[in-house]
């Protein structure tokens, strides 16, 4: 095994410009496949990290009743908030919200909304609830840079939002916007409106009361409460990660075309050697070689080629991959019209296993194609080969 | 006591198939080499000589009869045993030289010592030395197509003899060499075979290398026609 590849290294490094040509479009495929799927892995943790601190925190306890896909639940999603967890509340671990509909009148238009409830002292989201503790002649309220943007409106503005209370009851007053976050996270800010959960459950008539609460990321170990679901965060995520997977199928396609180019341009190089190297073929056969032992040192010689692409990615791919996880991939269009968890600008997330899975899957590929066109040289005639005469 | 023949062949027949027939290369061959001959086959195209240089290089085997090389029957031979007798005894030079194109002169002529396991100092040493009998040091570096063709002929010959072999097969070693060359070539075998005891086995047509042979085995029709041997 050594002496195979020592000559397959002397082979390849003889054959000049055809190997490097071979190892460098098998190089591009090692570096393109780890930066896109860098891009998924780097879309997959911002997205669980955004909404981590703008929505779902470390998981939640939701009302019995919550759907947040149906907004006509929200009417009856409201519970005392339960004895067991007020100890947690109060020393900030766990956040409740009041959740329910409302509606305002931007440029004139009706547009439904879900006025969310929430402690200005809070530090489970990065939320810029603060602005809420504002004194002003109208409700603070803080509101998403893309919901400003639908309703053209800016800090300092007053909005009129209507509500209807527990007892039916429909009533109206204006907010003022104290504070305009950007999140990346989307269902964190259209159509939302966040005021002082005090504030809110006092035009609601439901003092203590909460739709669901969310708990500091971390917490584990939390207790059964009857009325009330407790989701995990990998529950709040399940669309996250199906999102990515479908994505990931797609690329599939495109590391498909990649490794099939790459492999194309190595089983063509395999035949064409077997053919233009006959008489080597028998050379080493004359001098000592078995014809297994032939195929052994081809197959290592195109298995060669993966180990050189692995070393020539490493030379330019490696300070293109850090510079890309550290500048980011700005995305072409504005991503705020995707309607999903995702930011301007992607930072690509390289892990060990990523690279390592990588380079043996691309290996063990050209391994494969580079031992397919050898096993021809088991059935040569050395003495022709030795000619060199077509077989 | 007379010496054990190195070569020994006993009603040896080779057929290859042609179509729906077969053809006779060899028939019927009856031969005995000793140790430190400079012998050749000697006869027409097609008269078989390639054929029977093959099968002494186990690089093929006999359809009937049997040649045993240096003790060992090439006709029972398996693939693994074959290319270990070739590995460890047998030298070839080609016509064509079949050196490696892409690897230097020092590393063809590496190539055996390297299967044998040597180690780097001693191939180092016996490549040198090897490169010295036939005049080549101030090539190590080069490659083949940097040569002419007696230099590559000539590092062939190296090649072959890096390991000391017991038996040397040289198929049509001048055929693609001009007059001069020939004649550099030859003589420096004739000098190894004297020197190092080699014996030496060429299959040829051309009239340079058999005025050099010690034994002229003539072939025709794939039978031994007559020989010829030249006194000590």
């Amino acid at each position: 095994m050594k002496l195979a590849l020592k000559l397959a290294l002397r082979n390849l490094l003889g054959a000049g410009l055809r190997t490097w040509l071979n190892v460098i479009v098998l190089s591009f495929s090692f570096v393109v496949i780890i930066f896109m799927k860098g891009i998924m892995m780097g879309w997959d943790h911002q997205a669980k990290t955004d909404m981590t601190n703008w929505e779902i925190g470390g998981g939640q306890y939701w009302h019995e009743n919550y759907d947040p896909l149906d907004p006509f639940t929200l009417a009856n999603s409201h519970a005392p908030v339960p004895e067991e967890l007020k100890q947690e509340i109060e020393k900030g671990d766990i956040e409740p919200f009041l959740v329910v509909s409302g509606t305002i009148y931007p440029q004139g238009r009706l547009q439904s909304i879900v006025i969310k409830g929430i402690n200005p002292g809070q530090s489970v989201f990065l939320l810029p609830t603060h602005k809420l503790d504002t004194l002003t002649d109208a409700i603070p309220a803080i509101i998403g840079s893309q919901m400003a943007r639908n309703m053209k409106a800016s800090v300092g503005d007053h909005i009129t939002i209507r509500w209807r209370d527990v007892k039916g009851t429909f009533d109206a007053g204006d907010i003022v916007i104290t504070g305009i976050f950007t999140s990346n996270v989307p269902q964190a800010e259209n159509g939302q409106i966040y005021i002082s959960l005090e504030k809110l459950q006092g035009m609601m008539l439901m003092p203590g009361e909460a739709t669901l609460m969310t708990l500091r990321d971390g917490k584990t170990g939390m207790p059964v409460i009857d009325g009330w679901a407790l989701k995990s965060k990998e529950d709040l995520t399940a669309s996250i990660d199906a999102m990515i997977k479908t994505k990931s199928g797609g690329q599939l396609v495109l590391y498909t075309i990649l490794i099939l180019l790459a492999m194309l341009a190595i089983f063509d190089t395999q035949v064409l050697s077997i053919f233009r190297r006959q008489r080597e073929i028998g050379t080493y056969v004359a001098l000592g070689y078995t014809r297994k032992q032939v195929v052994g040192l081809f197959t290592v010689e195109g298995t060669m080629y993966a180990v050189l692409a692995a070393i020539l990615s490493a030379a330019y791919g490696l300070p293109f991959l850090t510079w890309m996880a550290k500048t980011g991939w700005t995305m072409p269009v504005e991503t705020s019209e995707f309607g999903l968890a995702i930011a301007q600008t992607l930072y690509p997330v390289y892990s060990a296993g990523l690279v390592i899975s990588t380079v043996l899957i691309l290996t063990t590929v050209t391994a494969i194609v580079s031992y397919w066109p050898s096993r021809r040289i088991a059935k040569m005639n050395p003495t022709d080969a030795l000619r060199g005469k077509l077989q | 006591m007379e010496a054990p023949p190195i070569i020994s062949i006993e009603k040896l027949v080779k057929k290859f198939p042609m179509g729906k027939t077969e053809f006779t290369a060899l028939n019927g061959i009856e031969l005995q080499f000793t140790r430190g001959e400079f012998a050749g086959l000697v006869g027409p195209s097609g008269s078989g000589k390639t054929t029977l240089l093959n099968i002494i290089g186990s690089l093929d085997v006999p359809t009937s009869g049997t040649a045993v090389v240096l003790g060992m029957s090439v006709g029972s031979l398996s693939p693994k045993e074959a290319a270990r007798l070739r590995k460890e005894n047998l030298g070839f030079i080609f016509q064509s030289y079949n050196l490696l194109t892409v690897h230097t002169v020092y590393e063809n002529v590496e190539f055996p010592l390297l299967l044998l396991g040597y180690n780097s100092s001693e191939r180092k040493r016996m490549i040198m030395d090897a490169l010295e009998w036939v005049g080549l040091t101030d090539k190590v570096k080069s490659k083949p197509p940097q040569l002419s063709g007696g230099e590559c002929q000539r590092v062939a010959i190296a090649r072959a003899m890096v390991k000391k072999p017991s038996l040397v097969l040289a198929d049509e070693p001048t055929a693609n060499l001009d007059a001069a060359n020939s004649h550099n070539i030859l003589k420096t075998m004739e000098t190894l075979n004297r020197e190092l005891k080699t014996t030496f086995v060429f299959a040829t047509h051309d009239e340079k290398v058999i005025s050099y042979l010690k034994r002229k085995i003539f072939l025709l029709d794939g039978k031994v026609d007559r020989q010829e041997i030249l006194p000590n």
